[in-house]
């Protein structure tokens, strides 16, 4: 019995690819327009951070440490630092918080109003959510090819690949957040008159901003991870080494650079997980 | 003669399904039973009509799924009736648009919630001048305002605390603060102190009944609680099955239970208790004009009379503000009015 083969009987690569080349063909200029202004904004953001001296920079992210978590984590902050300047690896790492930075802003730009307006409108919740499963959960590798193909190699289609990838968590936190508040609390600002933007701004976002800023601090963890993968197409930073130690099977340069993305990590991870426990928002999860 | 606050007319809320169907159901005389079977829509409130007067304490009383955290809800349209008028100052509100909505919450009516629902990211001052930062007043004028209701409640010193910083009593202080600042004609009040242990709940209906003696308002209170209804009702609403069973003042209500359900309610309250002086009147004795001797006004309480009673010989006089005597109280009609109450909260037990 001959096998039946299923190989292209549902060419959805095919079409995938043939849509990507008609956008690229009818919207170059829209992608151009996009790309520059991504590509304006990461710069200054890189600009201003290589800009600061590193024990400027080291004193800056140490005493941020000490006001949020103490002393202890501001020695770890200044051994954490000490250690990727020491390395070599300062500049690479500077540039990685760069892209992490921009990504992240891009990222919270779109996925907290997408998120309010998913929390707001059951219809767009349902549409947004199998969007946000597809975006999370395809190989982040796979982004880096469109992305590439709209904007070129170098930084632009690394932070947009990392957006994709790091959107997904501030949406979700923005959405259930404000999905968490109490019905009453919600009823209260109606019941006092409050129009639709009064309560979203003197009633919403305050109370889910714990969840919020959990979001944040998903976000750049993940538009961290990512910005080391786009090295791939280009967009420099502590990713270009990671890349180069694979490709030349040196050990040494893998694990040097890598401890400086995990010392990266984990001072951003520290610093931005605080912020979500304010004295008042630490008395929004005991609930009122 | 008081003027009506509140009429409501003929009002219906029905949750799910098409809402023109059921109504044509319920019009032609259909059960909500028979209605949830057919069209799984659930009737919440059913052709209720009654009305609130301007100044008085307005208790809807009922078990949980009744209807009643639906109809105070209807009353501040948090929730659109499916049919019906609410006449609120001789405007019809159901017919208000968003605006004119927003606009009426501001300046007529507030609320104050089971769970008391502050903004725990606003101090205790925030939370108090809620409602007049919603409405747009001044910082300045907001925070005075609210520092005065503060101080009438006795939480002036807690001003610049959170919420999560204080007691649940307290906390339903601040509840009660927030709805008071905004001055309201009237004010809704939904189980507002059932989150509470029966020592603070009674203490907040202490606050409640001196604000009131203070500045009456027109308020509606939600309660499951009968004692409570008793306690501070100038009347009280009965409500089953999205239904108003029952209307009437406390002791209208006590003496003349329109049914079981209604006589249920009372089976672990001891009702004479809440005797007033009119009802201990002896039926077999006619009433007096004019003698001299000790009298009381019709709503004396219980303990009351009974200190009048202490060690007289002669019957007490009941006489009303024109000194009208309405009839007599002796020993024994006492006696035979609280065992009769006794033996009927028994009785249902």
């Amino acid at each position: 019995m001959a096998e039946i083969s299923t190989q292209d009987m549902l060419p959805i690569g095919d079409w995938v690819n043939k849509i990507i080349h008609f956008m690229l063909d009818h919207n170059a200029g829209a992608f151009d327009a996009i790309g520059n202004t991504i590509d304006w904004f990461a710069t200054m953001v890189e600009f201003l951070l290589l800009g600061i001296p590193p024990l400027v920079m080291g004193a800056i992210f140490a005493s941020i440490g000490l006001w949020r978590l103490g002393w202890k984590f501001a020695l770890f902050v200044c051994a954490a630092l000490g250690l990727i300047w020491a390395t070599g690896f300062w500049g690479q790492t500077i540039a990685t918080l760069a892209l992490t930075l921009s990504a992240t802003c891009v990222s919270l730009l779109l996925g907290v109003p997408v998120g309010i307006w998913c929390a707001r409108n059951k219809l767009v919740g349902m549409l947004v959510r199998p969007v946000l499963d597809f975006m999370q959960t395809m190989p982040a590798f796979v982004y880096l090819i469109p992305a590439a193909m709209f904007f070129g190699l170098g930084r632009v289609p690394g932070i947009l690949a990392t957006v994709v990838f790091a959107v997904p968590p501030a949406v979700r936190l923005t959405s259930l957040g404000i999905r968490m508040v109490n019905k009453e609390q919600v009823e209260a600002g109606h019941a006092f008159g409050c129009t639709s933007w009064q309560l979203l701004f003197k009633v919403q976002l305050p109370i889910a901003l714990p969840s919020i800023m959990a979001g944040v601090n998903q976000t750049i963890m993940m538009a961290l991870s990512m910005v080391i993968i786009a090295s791939m197409v280009g967009a420099g930073g502590l990713g270009n080494d990671v890349l180069a130690s694979i490709q030349r099977l040196d050990v040494g340069l893998g694990f040097e650079s890598g401890l400086a993305v995990v010392l990266l990590a984990i001072i951003l991870d520290r610093i931005t997980e605080s912020f979500g426990h304010t004295p008042t928002t630490r008395a929004a999860e005991q609930g009122s | 003669m008081q003027s009506a606050k509140i009429v409501v007319k003929n009002l219906y809320k029905v949750f799910g399904g098409k809402s023109s169907d059921v109504m044509r159901m319920l019009k032609s005389g259909a059960h909500k039973d028979e209605i949830f079977k057919q069209t799984g829509s659930v009737v919440g409130v059913n052709d209720v009509s009654f009305s609130v007067q301007e100044g008085e304490i307005f208790v809807l009383m009922g078990l949980s799924g009744s209807g009643k955290s639906t109809l105070i809800r209807l009353i501040n349209r948090l929730m659109d009736p499916t049919d019906g008028q609410i006449i609120l100052d001789g405007q019809d509100i159901t017919k208000f648009n968003y605006k004119q909505l927003v606009d009426l919450r501001r300046r007529d009516m507030s609320m104050v919630f089971q769970s008391f629902a502050l903004m725990p990211h606003r101090s205790v001052l925030d939370n108090a001048a809620f409602g007049l930062e919603i409405a747009g007043v001044d910082r300045k004028s907001r925070e005075a305002r609210g520092m005065e209701v503060l101080e009438q409640v006795g939480l002036a010193p807690f001003a610049h605390k959170y919420p999560h910083e204080l007691s649940g009593g307290m906390q339903q202080r601040v509840g009660l603060v927030r709805a008071l600042a905004v001055n309201p004609s009237l004010m809704l009040m939904d189980e507002a102190f059932s989150a509470l242990d029966p020592l603070k709940r009674s203490e907040m209906q202490d606050i409640l009944l001196k604000l009131q003696r203070e500045q009456r308002r027109t308020i509606f209170f939600v309660s499951h609680d009968l004692e409570e209804a008793l306690r501070i009702g100038t009347r009280i609403a009965i409500m089953e099955g999205g239904r108003l069973v029952q209307v009437g003042t406390p002791q209208e209500i006590i003496e003349n239970p329109a049914d079981d359900y209604v006589r249920n309610f009372f089976k672990s309250v001891d009702t004479s208790r809440y005797l007033q002086a009119k009802d201990l009147i002896e039926v077999n004795h006619a009433p007096h004009a004019g003698r001299p001797g000790l009298h009381v006004p019709p709503s004396c309480s219980l303990p009351d009379v009974l200190q009048q009673l202490l060690g007289q010989t002669e019957p007490l006089q009941v006489r009303d503000d024109q000194g009208q005597c309405l009839g007599l109280i002796t020993p024994s009609s006492v006696l035979s009015k609280i065992s009769q109450h006794r033996l009927q909260s028994t009785a249902t037990h």
